[in-house]
């Protein structure tokens, strides 16, 4: 006799984005990329088809960092210095997008220069990120969104202390926007509200509703993920949109990843802890519904990637 | 159907008698009602209202104990689909797997139990062993006892084998693996025979559900679930249908807990298969590889997952040296929240700067909660100090104080007089900062 399988069905939807323009939308990426689209909890699929697949983007940055682990210093060897070589290299490593990080240390044209000279190198979509202060976000993301006009790049990272002129920029350059909040549904939505209250349209905003690493806060952004994905489900529509989450960032700070002496021995061999720790904070995220994983080691890159074709290909 | 709490009341002896640990009936029919307790707690319901409570007052998930004599891990009893829901209570046992025809069986065994990591206070081992016959399995399990006292998970089907092994386990409690439709008689008198949980395999949930009772029939209660599935995507499924169809569905064939082989498309997949069936639902996970890089973090993962999102983890109060701190290095303070500490020494860590780290008891609470909770205030700060006599370690008697709890500074400088109290930053991320800046 066969078991009667209870299903849920969800009034909601989860918002589609399109990131990134080939020449026929007026951009020069060589593909889009569409995530979203999704009528269930992740990988259900016999509840209802995944439209789109999940996507892995690799973070670069303009400058070679001085803060990283030497175990991405070692994998990334010279490419760190030079942007448009690092932008390639991350795309033969499996990337279906990237991320480009800019720094302090970055004047606007050196910012643009570096946009282009990753827009030349790869044909991925691109998110660029300011470094993190307001005002110097500010000063670097308006050129590079004018500079990059039509590219339908994702700007980042918008919080609610700072997304007015970010979001203004991608409104009039035809770009996106990233939204952070830290991990909180009311957060989240709210940010979406003010986002969506200066006439950004849906489909041009990614929800970044932050996360930690595993051992370190990973559990909160878990849930805080999984409630998000519930409630845009459910139907609100504020809440709606897909995810973006960071763990190569929040993995590769922790002591675990970074520090390969003086840590107990029950730590284990340092540089596949370090992988792991990386990879199994972006597997769990994948399973509670990130849409967009962003990491920062290439052998992650491929675990990650291998697990999402296993989860979208029942 | 499932019973109220009211209707289970009206079934119990309504004396109030407290010897099921709660204090009234009452309660402890909502208790039953929310399937956290089992009926066998109370110990005057008659015959008649067991019988009708049976079938409501059982788990959706059974719960499935192994022990041996030096350690027991449970599985199942779970009530909820998310964590945020309520809670997942038993975390998944991770098994490492050995084989009996190994001649380095008991070396193996011997590293893997002694393993032990620590975690924000905690410490992580793995749970036992699960036992492939490929050889003399009663001498295997004898070679194993002698050096570890975790559970055991025996593999093999050959039911006078396992009837030899078993009898060398007398007292504890042992899962077989496992049972299909062609062998299940068998190996169903044997589980009962020694009092040991069967897991009970099939190549779908509807084999699976056609099974379990026939080997309930044969006397056999404590079932375990291999689910098979090609993939992650596939054993996903099945096992949100599983636990789906176990607490929303009360459907009994399939409630139980279940076990998931991590190496079994190969090992170089093991750490991210274990760690999907550690976030959805696996009873027991069985390891194939004993490597302290991937242990860890599947331990941490676990403990992550299975915290009561009610009560977060918390890092016990003291005074923690970052950086190898000497008299001299600034004496920063936080609560005890895990992610507010961790938080604050990364950052500091991070940074290369010594600092000393006073870590205050603010009941698990971040800065500016406990701070409204009235659990971080001027007292307990200097309670904290004092009490870890961080001036006999520092030269400079000066603390750094959150830049949230700012207005907590007037205050403290009554409760420690002789200590000179500066504000710092309001997050972590700026301390390095504030370190360089303003503590020269």
């Amino acid at each position: 006799m066969p078991i009667e399988i209870p299903k849920d069905k969800w009034p909601g939807k989860i918002q589609s984005v399109t990131i990134g323009a080939a020449a026929a939308e007026g951009g020069t990426r060589t593909k889009s990329i569409t995530i979203g689209g999704q009528t269930c909890m992740p990988y259900l699929h016999y509840e209802a088809p995944m439209p789109n697949r999940p996507v892995i983007a690799i973070e670069i940055k303009s400058r070679k960092p001085d803060d990283w682990s030497s175990l991405l210093a070692e994998v990334w060897g010279d490419a760190m210095n030079d942007p448009a070589q690092w932008a390639k290299k991350a795309e033969e490593a499996g990337a279906d997008l990237l991320v480009l990080a800019l720094t302090l240390a970055d004047s606007p044209e050196d910012a643009v220069k570096a946009v282009k000279a990753v827009l030349g190198a790869s044909g991925l979509p691109l998110v660029v990120w300011g470094p993190g202060q307001a005002e110097k976000d500010n000063e670097l993301l308006v050129p590079v969104a004018e500079a990059a006009k039509g590219e339908k790049l994702v700007l980042g990272i918008c919080e609610d202390k700072n997304y007015r002129t970010i979001v203004a920029t991608a409104m009039a350059n035809g770009h996106l926007v990233q939204a952070r909040t830290p991990m909180d549904v009311n957060l989240s939505k709210q940010l979406n509200i003010l986002i969506s209250d200066m006439g950004m349209p849906h489909d041009r905003i990614i929800m970044d509703p932050t996360t930690g690493a595993l051992g370190y806060g990973i559990e909160y952004g878990y849930s805080v993920m999984e409630r998000l994905r519930l409630a845009a489900l459910q139907g609100d529509t504020m809440t709606q949109q897909p995810m973006m989450v960071t763990p190569g960032f929040e993995a590769w700070k922790t002591k675990e990843s970074k520090v390969g002496e003086g840590v107990p021995e029950s730590w284990g061999d340092w540089k596949a802890r370090a992988i792991n720790w990386e990879t199994l904070t972006a597997i769990a995220l994948v399973e509670s519904g990130a849409d967009i994983v962003v990491l920062r080691h290439p052998e992650s890159v491929k675990r990650v990637s291998e697990a999402i074709g296993e989860l979208i290909s029942v | 159907m499932a019973l109220s709490g009211i209707q289970i009341y009206k079934l119990l002896p309504q004396t109030n008698c407290k010897e099921c640990g709660f204090p009234t009936c009452l309660a402890f029919s909502m208790k039953l009602a929310a399937k956290q307790v089992e009926l066998s707690a109370c110990p005057y319901v008659s015959e008649a209202s067991k019988k009708q409570l049976a079938e409501s007052s059982a788990p959706p998930v059974r719960l499935i104990t192994l022990k041996a004599n030096g350690a027991e891990i449970k599985a199942g009893n779970e009530v909820c689909m998310f964590r945020h829901e309520k809670t997942f209570y038993n975390k998944p046992g991770l098994f490492i797997r050995v084989k009996a025809s190994d001649p380095d069986l008991a070396a193996k065994v011997t590293k893997a139990d002694a393993y032990k990591v620590n975690y924000v206070g905690m410490d992580f081992t793995v749970d036992g062993f699960a036992v492939e016959a490929d050889g003399d399995l009663t001498a295997a399990v004898k070679a194993i006892r002698a050096v570890s006292k975790r559970p055991l998970i025996l593999i093999s089907t050959d039911a006078a084998a396992l009837d030899s092994a078993l009898g060398l386990l007398a007292g504890e409690q042992t899962l077989i693996y496992a049972a299909d439709s062609s062998n299940y008689e068998a190996l169903a008198d044997t589980a009962k025979k020694h009092k040991a949980a069967l897991v009970v395999k099939g190549d779908s949930l509807d084999a699976l559900a056609d099974l379990t009772p026939k080997v309930q029939a044969k006397g056999v209660e404590d079932m375990v679930l291999d689910l098979g599935g090609k993939n992650l995507g596939e054993w996903l499924t099945r096992s949100t249908q599983a636990r789906r169809l176990a607490l929303k569905s009360n459907f009994k064939p399939l409630g139980y807990p279940t076990i998931f082989f991590a190496a079994q498309n190969g090992v170089e997949k093991e750490a991210v298969y274990a760690a999907q069936a550690i976030s959805k639902y696996a009873g027991f996970v069985i390891l194939d590889t004993f490597a302290p890089e991937m242990i860890y973090p599947l331990l941490v993962l676990r403990e992550n997952i299975y915290t009561d999102p009610q009560k977060p983890i918390q890092v016990t109060p003291g005074i923690y040296e970052i950086n190898s701190p000497k008299p001299e290095s600034p004496v920063l303070i936080t609560t005890n929240f895990s992610i507010t500490y961790f938080s604050v020494a990364n950052e500091v860590e991070g940074s290369g700067l010594p600092a000393w780290l006073v870590v205050t008891d603010a009941e698990g609470m971040s800065v500016l909660t406990a701070w409204a909770a009235g659990k971080f205030d001027a007292e307990r700060i200097a309670k904290a100090v004092k009490g870890f006599d961080v001036a006999s370690k520092v030269s400079k008697k000066r603390i750094v104080l959150p830049g949230h709890v700012a207005v907590l500074s007037g205050e403290l400088e009554e409760e420690l007089s002789d200590w000179e109290i500066r504000v710092g930053p309001r997050e972590a991320v700026d301390l390095p900062a504030f370190m360089k800046q303003a503590l020269n």
